[in-house]
């Protein structure tokens, strides 16, 4: 469980990104961070491993305050995956899995053994173990990305946009991996997108953010989208139109389920 | 006299063998020349390659560096020298200190420059992964900016070897020898001679610091770059919105 109080960030500009922010992330589960850009999300996310020192209130890990921590190892026990991949591009694919367990040690072989198996995880072929990132395309190097912030079997696992960058099938594979790697090593995910439908689909907690880092609604996907707490959030998620403004109507005696300009989208059933 | 005569008259003076014994010697007129240029640029990296790695790793002092760069080299070689030689006396250690100033400026900027140019982005993924500062540096840093720090050797080396003809103006000894023996003397087979040698010396070293230079592009790196020249050239050196300074 990752625990936020009252914290808040500004930057030495002046900026202040994040506000008074306050939230429970609870362990073993996704918790989504959305919200449009500039809204203080990757702040957020980067104090949690301190690359980003919060400048009052505490954050806590487990009960235990993560500034009593090296930062250093508490990166190493903290799984981080980015937007552009940022992996190292002097470095093969296994090695750049096997970042995180060289640090702490790991023989060579053995971190190589496993930097192999987590590419099986992600879903790459093991074959492409010994390319370099840029002869990678980004849906792959993404992958890697996922795979070397699995690498040193972290309980908490920091996304910052990581399918923003690629076009829509590729996301739409790469959310359906996630979904699945999730389901068999349950970690505390912390995902930060401004894609709604994203949010929904990977999120069991979804919290929407307002500029500073203000909470405009945290919960399930079911609770914001039956209940939006305020017109920002209702607008933002498009409760009230296109394909989340759906009814239904009877059609050959069955409920069919149909959108905002009368298309069907399915049957209810029951 | 022709240009090509003279040339000529050049190349055969190099080669004429009474020209090549002894401690005045043609081998060792270049060997001097050789460990001027080599003496210098090793005593300068000490100096200037730990100070560029602090600069370019932690983006301090960088307008320091350049603006101190700056007023180094508009020193004039030869003022300094003599400067040096009325100070410390004649022989090799005043035209040496002088090589020296003069060999700080282009590798202390390689050095900062080589860690510049890596992308911010991948040593901010570095730092996250949890590496310490050393180890950015070891591991990311150095590593990616390796090829223009040899850059920056290399312009030192090629400044140096040029300049070392200046030696035996502090009885430093040098091919300049040669160049002040030959104008003296109206030998102008001996001029061209040790001219000649000067510029091939020079071309020489160019040459294999060129190969350096490419040797140390990492795999990765060369091979991107025919695949991706695209995104890699327009890729913003910062990320609007990430804190990329902080988690030092
Ligand atoms: N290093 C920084 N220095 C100054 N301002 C920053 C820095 N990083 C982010 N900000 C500002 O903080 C706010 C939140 O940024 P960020 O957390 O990156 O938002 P998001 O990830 O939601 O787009 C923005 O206004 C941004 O410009
Ligand atoms: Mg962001």
């Amino acid at each position: 469980m990752i625990e936020f109080r009252a914290v808040t960030k500004q930057f030495p500009d002046g900026t202040v990104a994040v506000d008074d922010f306050s939230l429970i992330i609870p362990a073993r589960q996704t918790t989504v961070l959305v919200g449009s850009s500039g809204s203080g999300k990757t702040t957020i996310l980067r104090m949690i491993n301190r690359m980003v020192e919060k400048t009052s209130g505490d954050i806590e890990i487990d009960g235990e305050d993560i500034h009593s921590l090296n930062p250093v190892k508490l990166r190493r026990s903290i799984g981080y995956v980015m937007q552009n991949s940022g992996l190292l591009p002097h470095r093969k694919v296994v090695d750049n899995v096997a970042t995180v367990p060289l640090l702490n040690g790991v023989k060579k072989a053995a971190a190589r053994d496993a930097a192999l198996r987590l590419l099986d995880t992600v879903g790459l072929d093991r074959a492409l173990a010994d390319r370099y990132p840029s002869q990678l395309s980004g849906g792959q190097q993404q992958r890697v990305g996922v795979a070397r912030g699995l690498a040193a079997d972290p309980n908490i696992l920091l996304m910052d946009e990581p399918f923003g960058a690629v076009d829509p099938i590729v996301r739409a594979e790469l959310q359906q991996e996630l979904v699945r790697i999730q389901r068999d090593l349950g970690k505390t995910i912390v995902f930060v997108t401004h894609d709604i439908d994203e949010a929904f689909l990977l999120g069991d907690q979804v919290v929407l953010l307002e500029k500073g880092g203000r909470i405009a609604q945290a919960g399930s996907p079911a609770e914001i989208l039956s209940q939006p707490a305020n017109d920002f959030v209702a607008t933002f998620i498009g409760a009230d139109r296109g394909r989340r403004a759906l009814r239904v109507e009877v059609v050959n005696g069955r409920n069919v389920v149909v959108d905002e300009d009368g298309r069907p989208t399915g049957v209810l059933q029951s | 006299m022709t240009g090509v005569n003279l040339f000529l008259q050049g190349i055969m003076w190099i080669f004429d063998p009474t020209h090549s014994d002894g401690s005045g010697g043609i081998p060792s007129r270049i060997g001097e020349q050789l460990a001027y240029t080599f003496g210098a640029v090793a005593i300068a990296s000490l100096v200037a390659i730990p100070l560029g790695l602090w600069i370019g790793h932690t983006g301090r002092g960088r307008d320091i560096a350049v603006s101190l760069s700056g007023g180094l080299r508009a020193l004039p070689s030869l003022g300094l020298l003599i400067i040096f030689a009325l100070g410390i006396g004649i022989g090799f250690k005043a035209p040496l200190v002088s090589f020296v100033i003069l060999a700080i400026p282009p590798i202390l900027a390689g050095a900062y420059s080589g860690l510049e140019a890596v992308d911010r982005r991948t040593i901010d993924a570095a730092r996250a992964q949890g590496m310490t500062e050393w180890q950015v540096l070891t591991k990311v840093e150095l590593p990616l900016g390796f090829s223009l720090l040899v850059g920056g050797i290399r312009s030192g080396v090629l400044q140096v070897v040029a300049t070392a003809t200046l030696a035996y103006f502090a009885s430093g000894g040098a091919l300049g020898v040669f160049i002040n023996e030959g104008l003296k003397t109206r030998n102008y087979a001996e001029l061209m001679g040790a001219s000649i040698l000067v510029t091939a010396l020079a071309l020489i070293l160019e040459g294999i610091f060129a190969l350096l230079q490419r040797l140390f592009v990492p795999r990765g790196v060369a091979a991107g770059r025919i695949k991706d020249v695209r995104s890699r050239s327009t890729r913003p050196r910062t990320t609007v919105g990430s804190p990329i300074h902080e988690g030092k």
